[in-house]
C-alpha cells in the first residue's frame, strides 16, 4: 500500500530525513518510535504532501502510484489521513461544518453524491458516542479552547468519519489520561481492518499494549536504525534509545 | 452671513431663469459640469424649486472645495469636466444580444454565486424583452407596504410624491457642505432610494434594492434617505454580491439615515464593484458618505458592510448618537486583493447621555493591496456615561500587502468608558494544511479560514445575504495564495 524508498528530505539547507525505507501492507500496523527531533512528524508531513520540504532523493508510492506530485488534498481524498501531533485551531469554523465539508469533498472525488444531512448527523453521533465525546464539541470552533485530550479525540473522530486507507497517527496518545488512552485506543482498534493500514508515531510503549503493532521502527537522526516486532518496543521502554545507538555505531 | 446667502440665492435663481433652453430633449447631457448642467438634471426630473436651489447651493460650495487625497490612497486627480452627469439607460442596440457575447469570466463568477440565468442576463446588461419577474414582485411588495403606511420608492418618485418629507429631512444628516464628494453628490445626484416607516410600524420584510437589476443600474451619484419614525423598525439591504461592471470610474453616493425616538434602522451592504485588473487598471473609485442620526432617545442604528470590490474604497458609515440611550453599531468586513486600496471605518459621535457604540472591523488584505481601518470615537463634553467597544482585526495573506489601523479617540467627558482591541495576523499555513489534509480544496480552505475570521460580522447580515457574502469572500480571494 505504501512504499517509501531511500527518501531524503531537506528543509532549506538542513537534511532531515536521510534515506528512509519503509513498506506498509494493507491491514498492517507500524509503530514509529524515536527521540525528539528525529524526523517522525516530518515523515508524516511528507507522506501527506505538506509544502516547505524538498525531496532530494527517493520515492513514495501509494497503492502502486508515485504520489510525490499529488497535492495534499488529492492524497487526502485518496485515503491518506494524518492525525496531527498538534491539532490546529480554526476560529469561527465549527467542527461539524468542517467534518461535513471534508466528507463531501472525499465523496465527490469518489463520484458519490453529497451525504444526506440526516444521515450525516446519525453517523457523527454514533462515532462521538464510541469516542465518549461530548456532542457540544461538534458545534464549537475547530479545536478552539479544546483541552489537549479533546483535541486528540477530535482527530480520531475525523479519522472515523473519513475512513482512510492509510492513517498516520502522530503522537495521538500524548497528553491523554489513562481512561482517555483506553477510549481512544478502542476507537482506533474499531477502525482496524484488513484493508486499512496504520502508522502510529509514539513515545510510549503503553499505547502499543492496546494497539498491537506488527512492526516497530526506530527513527533516529533521519534514519530508521532498527526495525523489529512488538518486543522491540518493550526493549526500548526498558533501556531507552542509547543501546541501539551504541549497537549501531558498533556494527557500523 | 445671512446676507451673503441671500445674495447667492438671488444670483443663482436669476441665472436659472433662462437656464435650460438647450437640448433638453436629448437623453444624455454632454460631459461637463456647470450650473446649466445642474439645471438640466433638475428639470429633466421635474423637480420643485427647492430641490434646484439646494443643488445649486451645493454646487457653489463645491467650487470652493478641494479634492481630498489621503496619504494611504493613490489616484490621479479626477477630471470632473469629463464626466457626463446625466445619461439615459443604454439603448438596446448597444447591449449584448445574449450571454454568448458576455465576458466568460464574469459569467463564471455568476455561476459560482449561483445566480439564476435570467438574472445573469439582467446583470450583464443583455437586452431582454421579457418582463423581469422582479417588477411584478415589487408591485406586490409595494401594495403590502403601503397598507402599513410605509413609503419605499425611488428618490425621484419621493421628490414628486412626498416633497414635504424630502424638504424636512434631506441634508439634515449629511449637509451639502459635508465633504468634497458628498457636496458633489448633492449637486448632481440622479436617483436612489427613499424609505419612510411611520410611527410604531415594524417593517415586515427586508427592504432592498433586492432586485439585482435595480442595484445594477443605480447611477454614479446615488442618494438614499431612510427615515424611521418613532418606535418603528426597518432593515434595509443595499447592493448585491454579483460583480458589477460600470464604465463610470467615480462613484460618490450619499446615504442618510434618521432614527427618531425608539426607532431602529439596520442597514446592510455588500459592495462588489469592479476592482480593476491584476495590475490595478480600471476599477471603480468608491467614495461614499454614509451617516445615520439617532435623533431620538433609545434609538438604534446598525451598519453592516461587506466590501470586496472597487479599486479604491473610501467609506466611513457613521452614527451621530444624539438621543439619550441611543446605540450605534458598525460591523465591517473589507477585503482587498491585487492592487485594491480600501480605507474604511466608522465615526461614532456620542452626544446624548448613556449612549453606546460597538465597532467590529475585519480587514483582509491579499496581493499587493492596502487595507486601512480608520475610526473615530468622539465623546462630547456633556455626554455622560458613553460607552464604546472597538475591535479591529487584520488578516494578511502574503507579504506584499499592507494592513493599517488608525483609531482616533476624542473623549471630552471623564465618565466615558472606551475599549479598543486590535490584532494583526497572517493567514496561517498550519490552518490551511490542516484543512487540505482533510480533503478540502485550497480555495475552500482559504474561504473557510477567512469566513471563520469574519464570522462575527457575517452573522449580523440577513440570512440569504450572509450565505452569498460567504461565497463572495472565497471568490474575491481566489488565487491569492500559493
Ligand atoms: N520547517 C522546518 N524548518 C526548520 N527545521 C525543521 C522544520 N521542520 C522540521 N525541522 C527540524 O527537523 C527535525 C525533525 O523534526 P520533527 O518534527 O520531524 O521531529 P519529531 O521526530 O517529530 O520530534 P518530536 O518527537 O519532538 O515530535 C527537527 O530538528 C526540527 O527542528
Ligand atoms: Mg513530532
Amino acid at each position: 500500500m505504501l512504499e517509501i524508498k531511500d527518501l531524503h528530505v531537506k528543509v532549506g539547507e538542513k537534511p532531515i530525513l536521510k534515506g528512509i525505507n519503509i513498506q506498509v501492507q494493507p491491514g498492517e500496523i507500524h509503530a514509529i518510535m524515536g527521540p525528539n527531533g528525529s524526523g517522525k512528524s516530518t515523515l508524516g508531513n511528507i507522506i501527506s504532501g505538506r509544502g516547505g520540504y524538498e525531496i532530494t532523493d527517493g520515492t513514495i508510492y501509494f497503492e502502486g502510484k508515485d504520489i510525490h506530485e499529488d497535492l495534499p488534498e488529492q492524497r487526502a481524498r485518496n485515503g491518506i489521513f494524518l492525525a496531527f501531533q498538534y491539532p490546529v485551531e480554526i476560529p469561527g469554523v465549527t467542527n461539524i461544518y468542517m467534518l461535513k465539508a471534508a466528507l463531501n469533498a472525499k465523496r465527490r472525488a469518489q463520484g458519490l453524491d453529497e451525504i444526506d444531512a440526516m444521515d450525516f448527523i446519525t453517523l457523527v453521533k454514533d462515532k462521538l458516542k464510541a469516542l465518549k465525546m461530548d456532542e457540544s464539541l461538534l458545534y464549537r470552533d475547530i479545536n478552539s479552547g479544546f483541552s489537549g485530550g479533546e483535541k486528540k479525540r477530535n482527530e480520531i473522530l475525523q479519522m472515523a468519519i473519513l475512513e482512510p486507507k492509510l492513517a498516520i497517527l502522530d503522537e495521538t496518545d500524548s497528553g491523554l489520561d489513562i481512561d482517555a488512552l483506553r477510549t481512544v485506543s478502542d476507537g482506533i482498534n474499531a477502525l482496524r481492518s484488513p484493508k486499512r493500514a496504520m502508522i502510529l508515531v509514539t513515545h510510549y510503549q503503553r499505547l502499543l499494549d492496546y494497539i498491537k503493532p506488527d512492526f516497530v521502527h526506530v527513527l533516529s537522526k533521519g534514519k530508521i536504525i532498527k526495525s523489529g516486532d512488538h518486543s522491540l518496543a518493550l526493549e526500548l521502554e526498558k533501556s531507552g534509545y542509547e543501546w541501539i545507538n551504541d549497537e549501531t555505531t558498533q556494527s557500523s | 452671513m445671512a446676507n451673503d446667502n441671500q445674495q447667492l440665492d438671488d444670483m443663482l435663481s436669476q441665472e436659472y431663469e433662462h437656464g435650460f433652453i438647450t437640448d433638453i430633449e436629448t437623453d444624455t447631457i454632454p460631459p461637463g459640469l456647470d450650473e446649466t448642467v445642474i439645471g438640466m438634471i433638475s428639470h429633466k426630473k421635474n423637480e420643485p424649486e427647492f430641490m434646484l436651489q439646494w443643488r445649486l447651493q451645493a454646487y457653489q460650495h463645491w467650487l470652493t472645495m478641494k479634492e481630498p487625497h489621503w496619504a494611504q490612497h493613490h489616484f490621479k486627480p479626477i477630471d470632473y469636466q469629463e464626466i457626463s452627469y446625466y445619461s439615459a439607460p443604454k439603448l438596446d442596440k448597444d447591449r449584448p444580444k445574449s450571454l454568448d457575447e458576455v465576458d466568460p469570466e464574469l459569467l463564471a463568477t455568476y455561476a459560482k454565486l449561483g445566480i439564476p440565468l435570467k438574472e445573469q442576463e439582467m446583470l450583464a446588461g443583455v437586452a431582454v424583452d421579457a418582463v423581469f419577474d422582479s417588477v411584478s414582485v415589487a408591485t406586490t411588495f409595494k401594495g403590502k407596504l403601503s397598507e402599513l403606511g410605509i413609503i419605499f420608492c425611488s428618490f425621484s418618485e419621493a421628490v414628486q410624491e412626498h416633497p414635504e418629507l424630502i424638504k424636512q429631512y434631506l441634508g439634515t444628516v449629511v449637509p451639502y457642505t459635508d465633504n468634497f464628494f458628498a457636496t458633489l453628490n448633492s449637486a448632481v445626484f440622479t436617483d436612489g432610494s427613499f424609505v419612510y416607516i411611520p410611527k410604531g410600524v415594524r417593517c415586515p420584510m427586508e427592504l432592498s434594492t433586492y432586485f439585482r437589476i435595480n442595484a445594477a443600474s443605480t447611477g454614479q451619484f446615488e442618494r438614499t434617505l431612510i427615515i424611521a419614525d418613532e418606535g418603528s423598525y426597518v432593515s434595509y439591504l443595499e447592493g448585491c454580491t454579483a460583480p458589477m461592471r460600470d464604465e463610470n470610474q467615480l462613484h460618490a453616493a450619499v446615504v442618510e439615515l434618521i432614527a427618531l425616538k425608539d426607532a431602529q434602522i439596520k442597514y446592510s451592504t455588500v459592495q462588489n464593484w469592479y476592482p480593476g485588473d491584476k495590475d490595478g487598471k480600471g476599477g471603480i473609485y468608491n467614495f461614499v458618505t454614509k451617516r445615520g442620526d439617532c435623533r431620538g432617545s433609545n434609538s438604534k442604528i446598525s451598519w453592516t458592510q461587506v466590501e470586496t470590490g472597487s479599486a479604491i474604497t473610501w467609506k466611513y458609515p457613521s452614527v451621530v448618537l444624539q438621543g439619550d440611550n441611543s446605540v450605534g453599531e458598525f460591523y465591517s468586513v473589507a477585503v482587498t486583493n491585487n492592487m485594491q486600496q480600501a480605507d474604511t471605518g466608522t465615526k461614532m459621535y456620542h452626544l446624548g447621555n448613556n449612549t453606546s457604540s460597538t465597532v467590529i472591523s475585519k480587514g483582509i488584505s491579499a496581493g499587493r493591496s492596502q487595507n486601512s481601518y480608520r475610526g473615530l470615537i468622539k465623546v462630547a463634553k456633556n455626554a455622560k456615561n458613553a460607552r464604546n467597544y472597538t475591535q479591529c482585526d487584520s488578516l494578511l495573506m502574503g507579504d506584499q500587502c499592507g494592513a493599517h489601523t488608525f483609531p482616533y479617540i476624542e473623549a471630552k467627558n471623564a465618565s466615558s468608558h472606551l475599549e479598543h482591541e486590535a490584532t494583526t495576523s497572517k493567514i496561517s499555513e498550519d490552518q490551511l494544511f490542516y484543512l487540505l489534509q482533510r480533503g478540502l480544496s485550497s480555495e475552500d480552505a482559504i474561504s473557510m479560514v477567512v469566513n471563520g475570521f469574519c464570522k462575527r460580522v457575517l452573522k449580523e447580515l440577513p440570512m440569504e445575504f450572509a450565505v452569498e457574502a460567504q461565497k463572495l469572500l472565497g471568490i474575491s480571494l481566489e488565487g491569492s495564495i500559493g
